[in-house]
């Protein structure tokens, strides 16, 4: 379904799920041609990272993971910026600090991105008990995969969140379904007893939502939801999004596999190619998203085809960007370990 | 004259008059709103309201990561840890996170956070209580790390942690709760000081070894050998200026502390001091350390364990040549 928002908003979110998914489909691109070390991208879960994030306000903080890219791009960070930092640019977001795996954005709201899985929960956590105590109206998001709750800290923070009431929104998104290219008892993502995963936040009498994390409409329910009770003083939200594995991931998995997005599979099941087919007519979420504001009217095939040209040459000239920018100064390598 | 204080009491102080300055400044930890099982966070939930002393779950490492995301998002927390050894429960997020946001984001964010630890060794309490770890803080880059000896510095130097910008691991020896000592207010903020004078042997040490020194440099003296005893203060950053000058005078030195002597601060300490301009040293620099074993929680376990001031003042007769030196980082004999 789609959100119920005005047009232009509508047409927002396709717009930023576009730019994710250009932007990762870029990356791995790139990745053939130059060293840009391992990854893992986000392609497959643009309808949950944008209708969840895009809603959040200035102010609002989120802290991530190691798929992030696709959580920064979400609420509008430069991609060039990002393509530059995950190429290890003195024009990245982190001025080659951090790479793919550490990319911040003050301005965007993400102070850190964490690579120690389970790492962001107490962050996350501990930005909401700052906004409740400083009497800030923000809410924090804590953003995750499934194996994130195989940690301690998940269950230590969302206890300290309920125990006083804080504001923040721990969205699992829990893509271990169905892993695509993936041999059986291959790389299991997710290694837990529990089941559904809700029950661990429910455990701790936490409201819980699962969702269809490829249903536009649905995520954007949710999470607002979960943002009215941090808002209104009614303390944290656990919401599970599922989608499926896209095997996004370098060195382990470096090639696109299902090929570069083609649009028009929206709207013509004929021009879908036979490998893959289940995933393009029904599991991707953008093309579902497409679908869906194609049928209510909102948008045209050329429209759609147009605002992937933009963002396709906006992608492109990111890319070119960082590719011309230069590596930070060596000396850059001993500051800023003290404030 | 400055009213003598305990020393429990002067981190008390430190705490209360941070947050009277600044109402960003607030203290999460287990049991704090009832002052903690020595006493330091005592009283300050009535002054400042629930809302700043937070009583948290027994979760290190998530009150570690919290006050981190807070100290990031407009908080200046102070996370009281209730013995040291168990910081070892939230490393990753002082580690990895607290002491590495700065850095990995060009900058852009501060961790204005500190860390209130407390441990050495000081009523048998056996291994898990009695350890001291500040040799892993001191290994973290983007950690500072200091360790007062004196309720003068405990007051002071727990201010000027709390302002810093950076993550400060602030350390306290509980064998030292109850020693006394002036508070002045005029201590200075920053690098180590001269604690006695002495032209035969310096002997560089922090925390309650300080004390252990002193006392050491009283027997000597009554020998007509002179220690100069220097109390670092600070282990990260490492201010080595006034120990260097001593040792250029005396050419010979002792460093010594409670902690483990292997791959502990002392290392650092000698080979920094073995190669600053213009040492020649009559000896081979001494470390005085404990022994390499977890601590036994009997009496004489603990006894047999602990490094006191009559393994410094063999450490200093055996550079003079008067009983043979122990340079190879194990305890001393006692006296």
């Amino acid at each position: 379904m789609i959100p119920d928002l005005p047009a232009d908003r509508l047409t927002d979110y396709l717009r930023r799920m576009l730019v994710i998914r250009r932007f990762e489909e870029g990356l791995i691109e790139l990745a053939g041609e130059y060293a840009v070390g391992h990854f893992h991208v986000y392609i497959g879960q643009e309808a949950t990272g944008v209708p969840a994030l895009a809603q959040l306000e200035p102010g609002d903080v989120g802290f991530t993971t190691h798929r992030n890219h696709g959580h920064l791009l979400a609420r509008g960070t430069d991609p060039a910026a990002m393509f530059a930092e995950i190429l290890g640019k003195e024009t990245g977001t982190n001025r080659g600090k951090g790479g793919t795996l550490h990319i911040a954005s003050l301005e965007n709201g993400f102070p850190t991105t964490s690579a120690a899985t389970g790492g962001c929960t107490p962050l996350a956590t501990g930005a909401a008990f700052a906004f409740s105590r400083l009497g800030r109206d923000r809410v924090s998001v804590c953003l995750f995969g499934d194996g994130a709750l195989e940690e301690g800290t998940f269950h230590e923070s969302i206890n300290i969140a309920a125990l006083e009431s804080l504001p923040v929104i721990y969205l699992c998104e829990n893509n271990s379904l169905e892993a695509l290219g993936q041999k059986a008892n291959e790389y299991p993502s997710s290694t837990m007893a529990a089941a559904p995963l809700t029950d661990l936040a429910a455990a701790f009498k936490v409201p819980t939502i699962t969702v269809d994390g490829t249903d536009t409409g649905a995520v954007h329910d949710a999470m607002a939801t979960a943002v009215g009770r941090a808002r209104g003083g009614g303390g944290p939200t656990f919401i599970e999004a599922l989608t499926v594995r896209w095997p996004g991931s370098r060195p382990i998995w470096p090639q696109l596999l299902t090929g570069p997005t083609d649009l028009s599979y929206a709207w013509d099941p004929s021009a879908i190619p036979a490998d893959y087919a289940v995933w393009h007519a029904e599991q991707d979420g953008l093309l579902r998203y497409v679908r869906e504001l194609l049928s209510a009217g909102v948008l045209t095939p050329d429209e759609a085809l147009a605002m992937d040209e933009q963002v396709k040459d906006r992608i492109e000239r990111g890319v070119r960007f960082a590719l011309d920018s230069p590596y930070p100064p060596v000396a850059s390598a001993l500051e800023s370990v003290y404030a | 004259m400055a009213a003598r204080i305990r020393y429990i009491e002067a981190v008390r102080q430190g705490l209360q008059s941070s947050m009277r300055s600044d109402p960003s400044v607030i203290v999460l930890g287990e049991d704090v709103r009832y002052g903690g099982p020595f006493g330091a966070t005592k009283g300050l939930a009535d002054e400042f309201g629930k809302g700043r002393i937070l009583d948290t779950p027994i979760s290190e490492a998530t009150v570690m990561g919290m006050a981190t995301g807070a100290a990031a998002t407009g908080l200046r927390p102070i996370v009281e840890i209730m013995f040291v050894d168990f910081a070892t429960l939230a490393m990753d997020q002082l580690v990895n996170h607290a002491a590495k946001l700065g850095f990995m984001t060009g900058g852009l964010l501060r961790v204005p956070l500190t860390v209130r630890v407390q441990g050495g060794v000081s009523g048998r309490f056996g291994a898990h209580h009695s350890q001291s770890l500040e040799a892993w803080f001191l290994h973290t880059p983007g950690l500072k790390v200091v360790a007062p000896a004196f309720p003068g510095d405990a007051a002071r130097l727990l201010e000027v942690a709390i302002a810093d910008d950076n993550p400060v691991v602030y350390m306290e020896h509980r064998g030292l709760y109850w020693t006394k000592g002036e508070v002045t207010g005029n201590e200075p903020a920053s690098g180590s000081v001269v604690r006695r004078r002495g032209d035969h042997v310096t002997i560089v040490s922090y925390s309650r070894m300080v004390h252990h020194a002193l006392a050491a440099a009283d027997t000597l003296a009554a020998d007509g050998i002179g220690c100069e005893v220097i109390d670092l203060r600070w282990l990260a950053p490492l201010d080595l200026e006034p120990a260097v000058a001593s040792l250029r005078r005396t050419g010979r030195a002792v460093v010594a502390h409670e902690a483990v002597t292997t791959g502990g601060v002392g290392a650092e300490v000698v080979a920094r001091l073995q190669a600053a301009r213009g040492i020649r040293t009559r000896a081979p620099i001494a470390r005085v350390g404990a022994p390499f074993a977890p601590v036994g929680a009997a009496p004489e376990l603990e006894d047999a364990f602990v490094p006191g001031s009559g393994d410094i003042v063999g450490a200093v007769r055996g550079l003079l040549g008067e009983a043979p030196p122990r340079t190879d980082g194990q305890k001393g004999g006692r006296t």
